[in-house]
Protein backbone atom coordinates (compact mmCIF):
# COMPACT_ATOMS: atom_id res chain seq x y z
CA UNK A 1 0.00 0.00 0.00
CA UNK A 2 1.09 3.41 -0.73
CA UNK A 3 2.03 5.72 2.33
CA UNK A 4 0.80 9.13 1.11
CA UNK A 5 -1.30 9.41 -2.55
CA UNK A 6 -1.69 12.68 -4.08
CA UNK A 7 -4.10 12.95 -6.61
CA UNK A 8 -4.63 16.25 -8.66
CA UNK A 9 -4.31 18.71 -6.34
CA UNK A 10 -5.00 22.44 -7.05
CA UNK A 11 -4.47 24.97 -4.55
CA UNK A 12 -4.54 28.88 -4.39
CA UNK A 13 -4.57 32.18 -2.42
CA UNK A 14 -6.90 33.85 -3.88
CA UNK A 15 -6.44 34.54 -7.88
CA UNK A 16 -3.07 33.11 -7.42
CA UNK A 17 -2.80 29.28 -8.52
CA UNK A 18 0.13 27.81 -6.25
CA UNK A 19 0.15 24.23 -6.75
CA UNK A 20 -2.26 22.90 -9.97
CA UNK A 21 -2.54 19.07 -11.16
CA UNK A 22 -0.21 17.72 -9.06
CA UNK A 23 0.12 13.66 -8.47
CA UNK A 24 2.51 12.22 -6.21
CA UNK A 25 2.75 8.69 -4.50
CA UNK A 26 4.80 7.76 -1.85
CA UNK A 27 5.39 4.16 -0.85
CA UNK A 28 6.22 2.99 2.71
CA UNK A 29 10.00 3.68 3.68
CA UNK A 30 10.45 5.89 0.81
CA UNK A 31 12.09 9.14 0.87
CA UNK A 32 10.73 11.67 -1.21
CA UNK A 33 13.00 15.03 -2.35
CA UNK A 34 11.41 18.07 -3.57
CA UNK A 35 13.56 21.14 -5.25
CA UNK A 36 12.60 23.85 -6.85
CA UNK A 37 12.77 27.55 -6.35
CA UNK A 38 11.44 29.80 -3.93
CA UNK A 39 8.03 29.89 -4.29
CA UNK A 40 7.77 27.19 -6.44
CA UNK A 41 4.73 25.42 -3.99
CA UNK A 42 6.99 22.93 -2.08
CA UNK A 43 5.97 24.30 1.50
CA UNK A 44 2.46 24.78 0.62
CA UNK A 45 2.49 21.67 -0.71
CA UNK A 46 3.45 20.07 2.59
CA UNK A 47 1.30 22.05 4.55
CA UNK A 48 -1.68 20.84 2.38
CA UNK A 49 -0.48 17.65 2.95
CA UNK A 50 -0.67 17.37 7.12
CA UNK A 51 -4.00 19.57 6.30
CA UNK A 52 -2.92 22.71 7.57
CA UNK A 53 -3.75 24.13 4.15
CA UNK A 54 -7.09 23.25 2.72
CA UNK A 55 -7.02 21.77 -0.86
CA UNK A 56 -9.24 23.59 -3.61
CA UNK A 57 -9.39 19.85 -5.39
CA UNK A 58 -8.25 16.43 -5.53
CA UNK A 59 -7.70 14.00 -2.95
CA UNK A 60 -5.18 13.14 -0.42
CA UNK A 61 -4.49 9.49 0.72
CA UNK A 62 -2.49 8.83 3.97
CA UNK A 63 -2.35 4.65 3.99
CA UNK A 64 -4.83 4.27 1.58
CA UNK A 65 -7.43 6.61 3.73
CA UNK A 66 -9.35 9.60 2.14
CA UNK A 67 -7.71 12.28 4.80
CA UNK A 68 -9.24 14.96 2.05
CA UNK A 69 -12.69 13.84 2.45
CA UNK A 70 -15.14 15.95 4.37
CA UNK A 71 -15.99 15.15 7.61
CA UNK A 72 -11.91 13.54 8.36
CA UNK A 73 -10.52 14.65 11.82
CA UNK A 74 -8.10 16.80 11.05
CA UNK A 75 -6.57 16.84 14.29
CA UNK A 76 -6.30 12.78 14.40
CA UNK A 77 -4.88 13.04 10.93
CA UNK A 78 -1.93 15.82 11.73
CA UNK A 79 -1.45 13.80 14.97
CA UNK A 80 -0.51 10.63 12.61
CA UNK A 81 2.07 13.32 10.32
CA UNK A 82 5.03 14.61 11.41
CA UNK A 83 6.10 18.01 10.81
CA UNK A 84 9.34 19.84 10.69
CA UNK A 85 9.75 23.67 9.58
CA UNK A 86 12.31 25.95 8.77
CA UNK A 87 12.21 28.10 11.89
CA UNK A 88 12.18 25.13 14.20
CA UNK A 89 9.33 26.60 15.83
CA UNK A 90 10.26 24.90 19.41
CA UNK A 91 7.94 26.49 22.64
CA UNK A 92 9.66 28.77 24.12
CA UNK A 93 8.01 28.40 27.63
CA UNK A 94 8.63 24.60 27.58
CA UNK A 95 11.89 22.59 28.60
CA UNK A 96 13.43 20.26 25.68
CA UNK A 97 11.77 17.49 27.41
CA UNK A 98 8.39 19.13 27.64
CA UNK A 99 8.07 20.24 23.74
CA UNK A 100 8.81 16.43 22.78
CA UNK A 101 6.49 14.77 25.65
CA UNK A 102 3.55 17.60 24.84
CA UNK A 103 1.98 15.84 22.44
CA UNK A 104 1.92 12.16 23.39
CA UNK A 105 0.60 13.31 26.92
CA UNK A 106 -2.37 15.32 25.53
CA UNK A 107 -3.01 13.56 21.52
CA UNK A 108 -1.62 10.17 22.09
CA UNK A 109 -2.48 9.31 26.04
CA UNK A 110 0.75 8.51 27.21
CA UNK A 111 1.07 8.88 30.96
CA UNK A 112 4.17 11.33 32.10
CA UNK A 113 6.20 9.05 32.77
CA UNK A 114 5.80 6.74 29.68
CA UNK A 115 6.18 10.22 27.30
CA UNK A 116 9.62 10.85 29.51
CA UNK A 117 10.67 7.56 30.00
CA UNK A 118 10.10 7.58 25.72
CA UNK A 119 12.04 11.01 25.12
CA UNK A 120 14.23 10.77 27.02
CA UNK A 121 15.50 7.24 24.99
CA UNK A 122 15.36 9.45 21.79
CA UNK A 123 17.41 12.22 23.14
CA UNK A 124 20.19 9.54 24.42
CA UNK A 125 20.28 7.98 21.20
CA UNK A 126 21.04 11.19 19.81
CA UNK A 127 22.96 12.63 21.79
CA UNK A 128 20.94 15.50 23.24
CA UNK A 129 20.09 14.05 26.56
CA UNK A 130 21.99 16.77 28.72
CA UNK A 131 19.87 19.07 27.00
CA UNK A 132 16.52 17.63 28.58
CA UNK A 133 16.03 19.99 30.65
CA UNK A 134 17.19 23.19 29.42
CA UNK A 135 15.01 25.81 27.52
CA UNK A 136 15.19 25.69 23.53
CA UNK A 137 16.70 29.41 23.28
CA UNK A 138 19.74 28.24 24.99
CA UNK A 139 20.72 25.20 22.24
CA UNK A 140 22.53 26.07 19.03
CA UNK A 141 19.82 25.82 15.90
CA UNK A 142 21.21 22.49 15.07
CA UNK A 143 20.12 20.99 18.51
CA UNK A 144 17.08 23.06 17.97
CA UNK A 145 16.09 21.40 15.12
CA UNK A 146 17.49 17.80 16.12
CA UNK A 147 15.19 18.95 19.03
CA UNK A 148 12.04 19.61 16.84
CA UNK A 149 12.45 16.76 14.40
CA UNK A 150 12.50 14.30 17.55
CA UNK A 151 9.64 16.23 18.59
CA UNK A 152 7.76 15.09 15.47
CA UNK A 153 8.83 11.56 15.42
CA UNK A 154 8.31 10.79 18.81
CA UNK A 155 4.79 9.19 18.19
CA UNK A 156 6.17 7.11 14.85
CA UNK A 157 4.25 9.33 12.41
CA UNK A 158 3.05 7.29 9.09
CA UNK A 159 4.98 9.99 7.65
CA UNK A 160 7.13 12.45 8.05
CA UNK A 161 7.57 16.22 6.30
CA UNK A 162 10.56 17.83 6.64
CA UNK A 163 10.05 21.56 5.58
CA UNK A 164 13.25 23.42 4.37
CA UNK A 165 14.94 22.32 7.99
CA UNK A 166 18.32 23.32 7.59
CA UNK A 167 17.35 26.67 5.93
CA UNK A 168 18.41 28.58 9.07
CA UNK A 169 21.39 27.00 9.84
CA UNK A 170 25.27 27.22 9.03
CA UNK A 171 26.98 24.24 7.61
CA UNK A 172 28.50 22.84 10.37
CA UNK A 173 25.07 22.81 11.80
CA UNK A 174 23.79 21.37 8.65
CA UNK A 175 25.58 18.50 9.02
CA UNK A 176 24.38 17.33 12.36
CA UNK A 177 20.26 17.82 11.23
CA UNK A 178 20.80 15.71 8.12
CA UNK A 179 22.90 12.66 10.00
CA UNK A 180 19.71 12.88 12.21
CA UNK A 181 17.75 12.75 9.06
CA UNK A 182 20.06 10.01 7.17
CA UNK A 183 19.57 7.56 10.27
CA UNK A 184 15.64 8.11 10.00
CA UNK A 185 15.87 7.09 6.77
CA UNK A 186 17.91 3.77 7.68
CA UNK A 187 15.53 3.61 10.30
CA UNK A 188 12.36 3.37 7.60
CA UNK A 189 10.96 6.80 7.76
CA UNK A 190 8.69 7.21 5.35
CA UNK A 191 9.85 11.32 4.47
CA UNK A 192 8.81 14.01 1.77
CA UNK A 193 11.54 16.57 1.84
CA UNK A 194 12.00 19.89 0.58
CA UNK A 195 15.26 20.99 0.40
CA UNK A 196 18.35 22.77 -1.04
CA UNK A 197 21.03 20.83 -0.04
CA UNK A 198 21.20 19.24 -3.40
CA UNK A 199 24.27 16.76 -1.70
CA UNK A 200 21.90 15.62 0.59
CA UNK A 201 18.73 15.17 -1.92
CA UNK A 202 21.61 12.70 -3.47
CA UNK A 203 22.14 10.80 -0.68
CA UNK A 204 18.79 9.96 0.99
CA UNK A 205 16.30 10.65 -1.88
CA UNK A 206 14.70 7.61 -3.45
CA UNK A 207 13.92 10.17 -6.21
CA UNK A 208 13.79 13.85 -6.38
CA UNK A 209 10.74 15.90 -7.72
CA UNK A 210 11.45 19.18 -9.62
CA UNK A 211 8.91 21.74 -8.79
CA UNK A 212 8.17 24.57 -11.00
CA UNK A 213 4.74 27.14 -10.43
CA UNK A 214 3.06 24.35 -8.67
CA UNK A 215 3.91 21.18 -10.66
CA UNK A 216 6.07 18.52 -11.38
CA UNK A 217 8.17 19.49 -13.88
CA UNK A 218 10.77 16.56 -14.16
CA UNK A 219 11.27 13.55 -11.75
CA UNK A 220 13.63 10.81 -10.97
CA UNK A 221 17.03 9.63 -9.38
CA UNK A 222 18.45 11.98 -7.73
CA UNK A 223 21.78 10.73 -9.71
CA UNK A 224 19.97 11.13 -13.34
CA UNK A 225 18.70 14.19 -11.79
CA UNK A 226 22.03 15.74 -11.26
CA UNK A 227 23.73 14.63 -14.30
CA UNK A 228 21.09 14.31 -16.89
CA UNK A 229 18.49 17.17 -16.29
CA UNK A 230 15.52 17.05 -19.40
CA UNK A 231 13.97 20.35 -18.96
CA UNK A 232 15.43 23.46 -19.85
CA UNK A 233 13.91 24.55 -16.16
CA UNK A 234 15.42 22.26 -14.35
CA UNK A 235 18.82 23.28 -16.30
CA UNK A 236 18.20 26.35 -15.30
CA UNK A 237 17.75 25.91 -11.70
CA UNK A 238 20.24 23.82 -11.27
CA UNK A 239 22.78 25.81 -12.82
CA UNK A 240 21.55 29.04 -10.44
CA UNK A 241 22.76 26.40 -7.81
CA UNK A 242 26.15 25.41 -9.06
CA UNK A 243 26.72 29.58 -9.79
CA UNK A 244 25.31 29.79 -6.14
CA UNK A 245 28.10 27.29 -4.81
CA UNK A 246 25.31 25.28 -3.28
CA UNK A 247 26.01 21.83 -5.80
CA UNK B 1 42.95 33.28 24.66
CA UNK B 2 45.10 34.18 27.56
CA UNK B 3 44.56 37.61 29.31
CA UNK B 4 47.65 37.19 31.64
CA UNK B 5 49.96 38.83 29.18
CA UNK B 6 47.82 41.70 28.31
CA UNK B 7 48.92 45.32 28.49
CA UNK B 8 46.56 47.83 28.36
CA UNK B 9 47.61 50.56 25.18
CA UNK B 10 48.25 53.82 26.36
CA UNK B 11 45.02 54.64 23.40
CA UNK B 12 42.90 52.32 25.80
CA UNK B 13 43.94 54.45 29.35
CA UNK B 14 43.31 57.53 27.00
CA UNK B 15 39.48 56.77 26.02
CA UNK B 16 39.12 55.63 29.55
CA UNK B 17 40.14 58.67 30.95
CA UNK B 18 37.92 60.31 28.60
CA UNK B 19 35.01 58.50 29.18
CA UNK B 20 36.01 59.09 33.21
CA UNK B 21 35.48 62.55 32.85
CA UNK B 22 32.76 62.97 30.74
CA UNK B 23 30.72 60.44 33.40
CA UNK B 24 31.88 62.87 36.12
CA UNK B 25 30.79 65.92 34.14
CA UNK B 26 27.47 64.49 34.02
CA UNK B 27 26.93 63.54 37.50
CA UNK B 28 28.00 67.35 38.08
CA UNK B 29 25.31 68.73 36.12
CA UNK B 30 22.71 66.42 37.12
CA UNK B 31 23.01 67.26 40.84
CA UNK B 32 23.07 71.02 39.55
CA UNK B 33 20.18 71.29 38.11
CA UNK B 34 18.31 68.97 40.87
CA UNK B 35 19.32 71.37 43.52
CA UNK B 36 18.34 74.56 41.08
CA UNK B 37 14.61 73.05 40.26
CA UNK B 38 14.69 71.80 44.32
CA UNK B 39 15.43 75.63 45.13
CA UNK B 40 12.94 77.07 42.80
CA UNK B 41 10.22 74.66 44.14
CA UNK B 42 10.79 75.50 47.41
CA UNK B 43 11.28 79.49 46.80
CA UNK B 44 7.68 79.61 45.09
CA UNK B 45 5.88 77.02 47.35
CA UNK B 46 7.07 78.68 50.57
CA UNK B 47 6.81 82.24 49.34
CA UNK B 48 3.13 82.10 48.34
CA UNK B 49 0.93 84.11 50.48
CA UNK B 50 -1.61 81.31 50.88
CA UNK B 51 1.19 78.91 52.02
CA UNK B 52 0.68 78.59 56.01
CA UNK B 53 -2.78 78.73 55.67
CA UNK B 54 -2.39 75.10 53.17
CA UNK B 55 0.23 73.77 55.23
CA UNK B 56 -2.15 73.85 58.29
CA UNK B 57 -4.98 72.50 56.20
CA UNK B 58 -3.44 70.12 54.66
CA UNK B 59 0.36 69.10 56.91
CA UNK B 60 -1.25 68.79 60.28
CA UNK B 61 1.01 66.82 62.40
CA UNK B 62 -1.72 66.80 65.22
CA UNK B 63 -4.18 65.82 62.55
CA UNK B 64 -2.39 63.50 60.80
CA UNK B 65 -2.01 61.45 64.69
CA UNK B 66 -5.18 61.59 65.54
CA UNK B 67 -6.63 60.40 62.62
CA UNK B 68 -4.73 57.50 61.84
CA UNK B 69 -6.17 54.90 63.64
CA UNK B 70 -9.98 55.33 62.36
CA UNK B 71 -8.01 55.33 58.23
CA UNK B 72 -6.44 52.25 59.03
CA UNK B 73 -9.11 50.67 59.69
CA UNK B 74 -10.51 51.86 56.66
CA UNK B 75 -8.30 50.01 54.31
CA UNK B 76 -8.25 46.84 56.02
CA UNK B 77 -11.91 47.36 54.04
CA UNK B 78 -9.83 48.51 50.82
CA UNK B 79 -7.62 45.62 51.04
CA UNK B 80 -10.24 43.19 50.97
CA UNK B 81 -11.79 44.62 48.57
CA UNK B 82 -8.66 44.69 45.73
CA UNK B 83 -7.95 41.06 46.60
CA UNK B 84 -11.41 40.01 46.22
CA UNK B 85 -11.52 42.27 43.13
CA UNK B 86 -8.44 41.54 41.71
CA UNK B 87 -9.36 37.81 41.72
CA UNK B 88 -12.29 38.01 39.61
CA UNK B 89 -11.22 40.31 36.98
CA UNK B 90 -8.52 38.13 36.25
CA UNK B 91 -10.99 35.76 35.92
CA UNK B 92 -13.14 37.24 33.85
CA UNK B 93 -10.67 39.12 31.95
CA UNK B 94 -8.97 35.78 31.23
CA UNK B 95 -12.93 35.01 29.39
CA UNK B 96 -13.60 38.31 27.82
CA UNK B 97 -9.63 38.16 26.37
CA UNK B 98 -10.70 34.06 25.18
CA UNK B 99 -14.11 34.70 24.11
CA UNK B 100 -12.78 38.05 22.08
CA UNK B 101 -9.99 35.88 20.38
CA UNK B 102 -11.82 32.46 19.28
CA UNK B 103 -12.05 31.79 15.78
CA UNK B 104 -15.02 29.00 16.40
CA UNK B 105 -18.26 30.34 14.94
CA UNK B 106 -20.07 28.80 17.57
CA UNK B 107 -19.14 31.17 19.33
CA UNK B 108 -19.63 34.17 17.39
CA UNK B 109 -22.39 35.12 20.06
CA UNK B 110 -19.89 35.34 22.59
CA UNK B 111 -17.68 37.18 20.77
CA UNK B 112 -20.18 39.60 20.14
CA UNK B 113 -20.98 40.50 23.43
CA UNK B 114 -17.14 39.98 24.58
CA UNK B 115 -16.69 43.12 22.39
CA UNK B 116 -19.14 44.88 23.06
CA UNK B 117 -18.78 44.84 26.62
CA UNK B 118 -15.49 45.63 26.56
CA UNK B 119 -16.45 48.89 24.61
CA UNK B 120 -18.59 49.81 27.01
CA UNK B 121 -17.06 49.50 30.08
CA UNK B 122 -13.40 50.60 28.90
CA UNK B 123 -15.52 54.16 27.53
CA UNK B 124 -17.47 54.11 30.40
CA UNK B 125 -15.73 56.71 33.38
CA UNK B 126 -15.90 54.31 36.43
CA UNK B 127 -17.35 56.95 39.16
CA UNK B 128 -20.27 56.51 36.23
CA UNK B 129 -20.30 52.74 36.81
CA UNK B 130 -20.12 52.86 40.69
CA UNK B 131 -23.36 55.28 41.28
CA UNK B 132 -25.55 53.22 38.11
CA UNK B 133 -24.55 50.07 40.13
CA UNK B 134 -24.67 51.36 43.49
CA UNK B 135 -27.54 53.32 43.56
CA UNK B 136 -29.55 51.94 40.14
CA UNK B 137 -29.41 48.21 41.15
CA UNK B 138 -30.55 48.77 44.63
CA UNK B 139 -33.34 50.78 43.44
CA UNK B 140 -34.61 47.91 41.38
CA UNK B 141 -36.00 46.30 44.58
CA UNK B 142 -35.16 42.63 43.83
CA UNK B 143 -34.83 41.21 46.97
CA UNK B 144 -32.25 37.97 46.17
CA UNK B 145 -29.49 40.98 44.91
CA UNK B 146 -27.37 41.93 47.93
CA UNK B 147 -27.81 45.89 48.26
CA UNK B 148 -24.44 46.94 50.07
CA UNK B 149 -22.48 49.72 49.15
CA UNK B 150 -19.58 47.56 49.77
CA UNK B 151 -20.98 44.41 47.18
CA UNK B 152 -21.76 46.74 44.71
CA UNK B 153 -18.73 49.49 44.91
CA UNK B 154 -16.51 45.93 44.13
CA UNK B 155 -18.77 44.75 41.79
CA UNK B 156 -18.10 47.96 39.50
CA UNK B 157 -14.45 47.92 39.94
CA UNK B 158 -14.81 44.41 38.52
CA UNK B 159 -17.06 45.09 35.80
CA UNK B 160 -14.70 48.43 34.72
CA UNK B 161 -11.38 46.43 35.12
CA UNK B 162 -12.08 43.32 33.79
CA UNK B 163 -12.56 45.05 30.65
CA UNK B 164 -9.19 46.70 30.11
CA UNK B 165 -7.56 43.34 31.77
CA UNK B 166 -9.31 41.44 28.65
CA UNK B 167 -7.77 44.14 26.57
CA UNK B 168 -4.05 43.45 27.72
CA UNK B 169 -4.51 39.28 27.72
CA UNK B 170 -5.56 39.93 24.20
CA UNK B 171 -2.98 41.98 23.04
CA UNK B 172 -0.72 38.79 24.09
CA UNK B 173 -2.57 36.61 22.49
CA UNK B 174 -2.01 38.25 19.23
CA UNK B 175 1.77 38.81 20.01
CA UNK B 176 2.18 34.77 20.37
CA UNK B 177 3.97 34.44 16.95
CA UNK B 178 1.69 32.47 14.57
CA UNK B 179 4.06 29.55 13.49
CA UNK B 180 3.48 28.55 17.46
CA UNK B 181 -0.21 27.76 16.67
CA UNK B 182 0.92 26.19 13.60
CA UNK B 183 3.62 24.18 15.46
CA UNK B 184 1.26 23.05 17.63
CA UNK B 185 -1.68 21.80 15.33
CA UNK B 186 1.05 20.34 13.34
CA UNK B 187 1.79 18.20 16.21
CA UNK B 188 -2.12 17.10 16.32
CA UNK B 189 -3.17 19.43 19.92
CA UNK B 190 -7.14 20.50 19.58
CA UNK B 191 -7.69 24.21 19.19
CA UNK B 192 -8.60 24.45 23.08
CA UNK B 193 -4.91 22.47 23.76
CA UNK B 194 -3.11 24.99 21.73
CA UNK B 195 -4.72 27.74 23.46
CA UNK B 196 -4.09 26.35 26.67
CA UNK B 197 -0.65 24.53 26.77
CA UNK B 198 1.22 26.81 23.80
CA UNK B 199 -0.70 30.18 23.35
CA UNK B 200 -1.44 31.35 26.81
CA UNK B 201 1.42 30.98 28.45
CA UNK B 202 3.56 32.83 26.26
CA UNK B 203 0.62 35.60 26.08
CA UNK B 204 0.41 36.07 29.86
CA UNK B 205 4.28 36.01 30.07
CA UNK B 206 4.68 38.71 27.20
CA UNK B 207 1.80 41.02 29.35
CA UNK B 208 2.54 40.50 32.89
CA UNK B 209 4.01 44.28 33.43
CA UNK B 210 1.13 45.99 31.75
CA UNK B 211 -1.19 43.43 34.02
CA UNK B 212 0.57 44.21 37.00
CA UNK B 213 0.08 48.43 36.18
CA UNK B 214 -3.80 47.18 35.91
CA UNK B 215 -3.79 45.73 39.66
CA UNK B 216 -1.94 48.76 40.71
CA UNK B 217 -4.42 51.01 39.06
CA UNK B 218 -7.33 49.06 40.42
CA UNK B 219 -5.91 49.29 44.05
CA UNK B 220 -6.13 52.66 43.91
CA UNK B 221 -9.28 53.16 42.81
CA UNK B 222 -10.89 50.68 45.43
CA UNK B 223 -11.02 54.05 47.24
CA UNK B 224 -13.67 55.49 44.79
CA UNK B 225 -16.24 53.13 46.67
CA UNK B 226 -16.77 55.73 49.71
CA UNK B 227 -18.72 57.56 46.99
CA UNK B 228 -21.42 54.48 47.65
CA UNK B 229 -20.90 55.40 51.16
CA UNK B 230 -18.82 52.14 52.33
CA UNK B 231 -16.28 53.30 55.29
CA UNK B 232 -12.94 52.55 53.37
CA UNK B 233 -10.02 55.13 54.01
CA UNK B 234 -11.49 57.73 51.79
CA UNK B 235 -14.93 57.77 53.66
CA UNK B 236 -13.06 57.74 57.20
CA UNK B 237 -10.87 60.39 56.23
CA UNK B 238 -13.50 62.28 54.72
CA UNK B 239 -15.66 61.95 57.94
CA UNK B 240 -12.46 62.83 60.17
CA UNK B 241 -12.30 66.07 57.75
CA UNK B 242 -16.23 67.16 58.42
CA UNK B 243 -15.13 66.80 62.37
CA UNK B 244 -12.19 69.08 61.91
CA UNK B 245 -12.34 71.22 58.75
CA UNK B 246 -8.94 69.62 58.39
CA UNK B 247 -7.53 67.91 54.94
CA UNK B 248 -4.80 66.40 56.40
CA UNK B 249 -6.93 63.14 57.01
CA UNK B 250 -7.52 62.29 53.67
CA UNK B 251 -3.37 63.02 52.84
CA UNK B 252 -2.91 60.28 55.48
CA UNK B 253 -4.91 57.63 53.20
CA UNK B 254 -3.11 58.80 50.01
CA UNK B 255 0.05 58.07 51.96
CA UNK B 256 -1.86 54.97 52.94
CA UNK B 257 -2.27 53.64 49.20
CA UNK B 258 0.55 55.01 48.04
CA UNK B 259 2.53 52.87 50.35
CA UNK B 260 -0.01 49.53 49.52
CA UNK B 261 0.53 50.04 45.41
CA UNK B 262 4.75 50.70 45.87
CA UNK B 263 5.65 46.66 46.60
CA UNK B 264 3.63 46.06 43.54
CA UNK B 265 4.25 49.05 41.73
CA UNK B 266 8.44 47.86 42.15
CA UNK B 267 7.60 44.07 41.29
CA UNK B 268 6.33 45.20 38.49
CA UNK B 269 9.27 47.68 37.57
CA UNK B 270 11.79 44.26 38.56
CA UNK B 271 10.06 42.25 36.54
CA UNK B 272 9.88 44.38 33.57
CA UNK B 273 13.54 44.96 33.79
CA UNK B 274 13.87 41.29 33.98
CA UNK B 275 12.08 40.30 31.11
CA UNK B 276 14.08 43.32 28.97
CA UNK B 277 17.10 41.64 30.28
CA UNK B 278 16.22 38.24 29.19
CA UNK B 279 14.79 39.51 25.32
CA UNK B 280 18.47 41.14 25.03
CA UNK B 281 20.27 38.21 25.84
CA UNK B 282 18.81 35.42 23.98
CA UNK B 283 15.69 36.85 21.96
CA UNK B 284 13.59 35.28 24.71
CA UNK B 285 9.97 37.14 24.89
Amino acid sequence: MNALELKNIRKSYGDDLVISNLDLTVKKHQVKVLIGASGSGKSTLLRCINLLEEIDDGQIFLDGEDISAVGVNADSVRSSIGSVFQAFNLFPHLTVLQNITLAPRLVHGYSQEEASAEAQELLRRFGLLEKAHQYPDLLSGGQQQRVAILRAIICKPKLLLLDEVTSALDPVLIAEVLSLISELKRDGMTMVIATHEMGFAKKVADEVLFLKDGQILEAGSPARMLEDPQSQELKSFLYALEEAGRL
Amino acid sequence: MSQQSYQPSPLRKQREAARRQASRRSTTIALLSTFAVGAVVVLVVTGAKGFDLVRQSFFSWHYAVHSFPSVLSGIWLNLRVMLIAEFFVLIFGLLLALARTSKSPVLYPVRLFATFYTDIFRGLPLLLVLLLVGFGIPGLQISWIPNSAVTLGTVSLILTYSAYVAEVIRAGIEAVNPAQRMAARALGLSQSQTQRHVVLPQALRKVTPPLLNDLVSLQKDSGLISVLGAIDAIRAAGIETAQSFNFTPYLVAGAIFVALTIPLTRFTDWLTRKQDRARQQQGRW
